[in-house]
């Protein structure tokens, strides 16, 4: 094989590569939003926010079709397709709570006053964590698209590529998560 | 084997043609959805060209308002209306032209422009790959700038105008609809439109960082790669890691605007009205914005970099000077651009102990600055050059980027900014420096590579007008702006009349003003030379027409997509092998002889 270096495509397919450099925009766009709000914590008129319960059950959530996930794609590589199918349908059902889960989160911090009005954390926490969720909306659109995929006649390629390629994303999000609820926690509240 | 088969399948997805032909191309498929990196490269050159003209023309009417703020052109309200009531250019326009002669010309022409164009065209190319690691990416990258440019053009035609608080678009003057016209619904719009040039610098970066790490051909390493690539690389580094930041920062500003949170707001009194926000701290979107900001700077100026070096080389018949002096100044610069952005911030209040960090590290790019301008001399030094047009304008370059850079040393002390901030010395200096100078990177660029593009050449005589005219004029617009400025005259005024002091040399002004009318005109036949060249230039012959070793001139003379017939080229050597051994030039695809010397 003579077209590019093959030496470097066996460490890594070029796809993969571009999805990690990606990650590492996005951990930037969060890295100015919570720097910001690290900023904006140390000056006066500051209202801390106690978060809803609603985001410890989405945590559990996502930090469960992590898992899910995981074993979908290690199904998908020993060719078990019938557990690839239903890992990925739980994995998929699990991102559409974790989402709902926020929502819920937001209308309950809502109701207690806290709005886009008036200086703190909850509007901080509005614009990040919508941020975040948006970014799983998107994860949640590409396991949609894999589910249907996996019922939709034979595989013909089997390749993990795109399995593996949505298990990174899958498993970032959830990390960017698990950071920003850490990070609330610790200087938010 | 067949591992490494299935990944190159995998990559294919439509983009790696063996032969280039069993793919069948529609009009639409080849010039309009193309997914190959050489015609959107030329997509980003013809809009990047547009906006240039369009940049340019808003910056020839504000200077008539300076140069002249007491004639009246009547012309200007046939075509602006209301805009330029009794031919006089009303502050809310003026402002408005400022504003986007700013936003356009660093982000649609010397960012998507020069990046988008020459990343684009070159990395593939040069690094021996069919196409971009994903080339519809590639594709969406640039129709998202489409759309970016489509709503920030369409922003001129709003009835309240376009963004008009300057390109750093810094609140609480940003934030409020009801502080200036201008601040209105043109303010969402680029708010909308810069959201939107975000995420097609960010798929194009994310694509040249992969490609460049990923798809060399055989033998290319890292340490062979020329400089053009290395610097494109840097540029992709910087522009993936600081984007998002003001992206994060637009996001924040929009919420502002339109749901009444108050990241950046707070105490304001509008119309002796007081307004609820409070807690906002607008300092908090200086920092946001300069930290990409300055990187932003570099994403400008190290593309020219890059060509610049190796169109010198080539040109001279010499190896570029310090090839890894160049790469480690490119690595120190990268890592120095994210460590400066509060030296745009020194009056703010901000802690002079934190300025005075600030100063350290912003003087310290001088370093790697003078090595670079160091090595482009060393490489031209006893050369056996060839004056092309692109020669021309790379010394043009280093020539404008030591003038400039050295007035960034007065910029860089604080204590020095203070006296000089928001004056025109700092619009000379960035002019000078990051503006011009890359302008003329572009130039050489174009100069150079037209005839790997297009098939054919520019024309000389046209080319050679243009470099002197441009140069000449560039120094003669501003030269100046540093003793106005340095006489404390300060930037953004309308008219300076009202003020005895900043009313010192309204000849200059004059002087200035019809220079780059005069310079304006020549840019418009460069485009009149660009055009008519595509169609009717001197046809290319020969394969590598400027005798260069790199590997895109071992292309078919109108390569299709897939770049090479056959198999990719190999590579035996670095890029700058000129005049070594008694040979002109040895490219390298060229294995290395028996008994060659080292370089």
């Amino acid at each position: 094989m003579d077209i590019v270096s093959t030496q470097q495509n066996k460490k890594m397919h070029p796809h993969k590569f571009t999805l990690w450099v990606a990650i590492g925009s996005i951990v930037m766009m969060f890295a100015g939003l919570t720097s910001a709000f690290i900023v904006k914590s140390n000056q006066t008129n500051w209202i801390a926010v106690e978060l809803p319960k609603a985001f410890w059950f989405s945590t559990a959530a996502i930090v469960l079709s992590s898992l899910t996930l995981q074993m979908a794609l290690r199904s998908f590589k020993q060719r078990e397709m019938s557990k690839y199918r239903s890992m990925i349908g739980i994995t998929l059902l699990l991102g559409i709570v974790f989402v709902l889960l926020q929502w819920f989160g937001f209308q309950e911090l809502w109701s207690q006053q806290i709005t886009f009005k008036g200086a703190g954390a909850g509007q901080f926490l509005y614009v990040i964590f919508g941020l975040h969720a948006i970014h799983v909306i998107g994860g949640v659109i590409t396991l949609l698209i894999m589910f249907i995929k996996a019922f939709a006649g034979k595989v013909k390629l089997y390749s993990s590529i795109p399995v593996e390629m949505a298990a990174i994303y899958w498993h970032f999000v959830d990390l960017l998560w698990i950071y920003l609820l850490f990070f609330f926690l610790i200087i938010g509240g | 084997m067949s591992e490494v088969l299935n990944v190159q399948q995998g990559m294919a997805a439509g983009a790696v043609h063996h032969d280039g032909h069993h793919h069948h191309e529609t009009f639409v498929s080849k010039y309009i959805f193309s997914q190959d990196h050489k015609t959107i490269a030329k997509q980003f050159l013809i809009t990047g060209i547009i906006w240039a003209i369009i940049g340019g023309l808003f910056s020839v009417l504000f200077r008539l308002q300076l140069g002249y703020p007491e004639q009246s052109f009547p012309i200007l309200e046939t075509f602006f209306g209301n805009w330029a009531k009794g031919g006089q250019i009303q502050p809310e326009f003026y402002y408005a032209l400022v504003t986007m002669h700013g936003t356009v010309l660093v982000f649609f022409v010397l960012t998507a422009g020069l990046s988008g164009t020459f990343a684009n065209f070159l990395i593939p190319l040069q690094v021996g790959a069919r196409d971009m690691a994903s080339p519809f990416l590639n594709m969406l990258s640039y129709w998202f700038f489409f759309l970016a440019s489509v709503i920030m053009l369409s922003s001129l035609f709003i009835s309240t105008g376009p963004a008009s608080g300057g390109w750093t678009i810094y609140p609480p003057l940003s934030a409020l609809g009801e502080a200036s016209s201008g601040s209105k619904l043109g303010m969402d719009f680029w708010l909308v439109s810069m959201a939107m040039f975000i995420v097609s610098s960010l798929l194009g970066g994310i694509n040249y960082i992969s490609t460049i790490l990923n798809l060399r051909t055989k033998g290319m390493s890292m340490t062979r790669l020329p400089l053009t690539i290395w610097a494109l690389f840097f540029t992709a580094v910087l522009g993936v890691l600081s984007f998002p930041v003001l992206l994060s920062g637009a996001i924040l500003l929009l919420f502002d605007r339109n749901l009444g949170t108050s990241f950046f707001l707070s105490d304001i009194v509008v119309n002796g009205q007081i307004l609820p926000n409070e807690g906002g701290s607008a300092i908090l979107f200086q920092h946001l914005f300069w930290f990409l900001g300055h990187p932003e700077v570099y994403i400008i100026l190290l593309p020219a970099m890059g060509m610049v070096s190796e169109i010198l080389s080539v040109n001279s018949r010499k190896p570029i000077f310090g090839y890894m002096a160049m790469l480690g100044s490119l690595f120190a610069i990268t890592i120095l651009a994210f460590l400066v952005w509060a030296h745009h911030m020194f009056v703010t209040g901000l802690n002079p102990f934190l300025g005075s960090i600030f100063v350290l590290l912003t003087l310290l790019i001088a370093v790697p600055s003078a090595i670079k301008v160091f090595n482009w001399l060393t490489t031209l030094w006893r050369g056996n050059i060839r004056f092309t047009p692109a020669t021309l304008f790379a010394i043009g370059f280093v020539s404008l980027f030591i003038s400039g850079g050295l007035t960034g040393i007065f910029l860089g002390n604080s204590t020095i900014d203070i006296h000089l901030h928001d004056t025109m010395f700092v619009v000379a200096h960035f002019h000078i420096v990051m503006g011009v100078a890359s302008m003329f990177g572009m130039f050489a660029g174009i100069y150079h590579w037209f005839p790997k593009m297009f098939g054919r050449y520019l024309n000389n005589t046209l080319g050679y007008l243009h470099f002197w005219v441009t140069i000449i004029g560039a120094y003669l617009i501003f030269w100046p702006m540093h003793y106005q400025g340095l006489a404390g005259i300060p930037r953004r005024y309308l008219d300076k009349r009202g003020w005895v002091s900043f009313n010192q040399f309204p000849e200059l002004d004059k002087m200035i003003t019809i220079v780059s009318i005069v310079v304006f005109a020549v840019q418009l036949m460069f485009v009149f030379n660009f055009i008519y060249s595509i169609f009717k230039g001197r046809k290319v012959t020969n394969k590598n027409p400027w005798g260069a070793n790199t590997l895109e001139w071992t292309t078919p003379l109108r390569p299709g997509h897939g770049n090479w017939e056959g198999e990719i080229p190999e590579v035996h050597r670095w890029a700058y092998d000129y005049g070594k051994d008694g040979r002109e030039f040895i490219p390298q695809v060229e294995e290395i002889g028996e008994g060659e010397s080292k370089h």
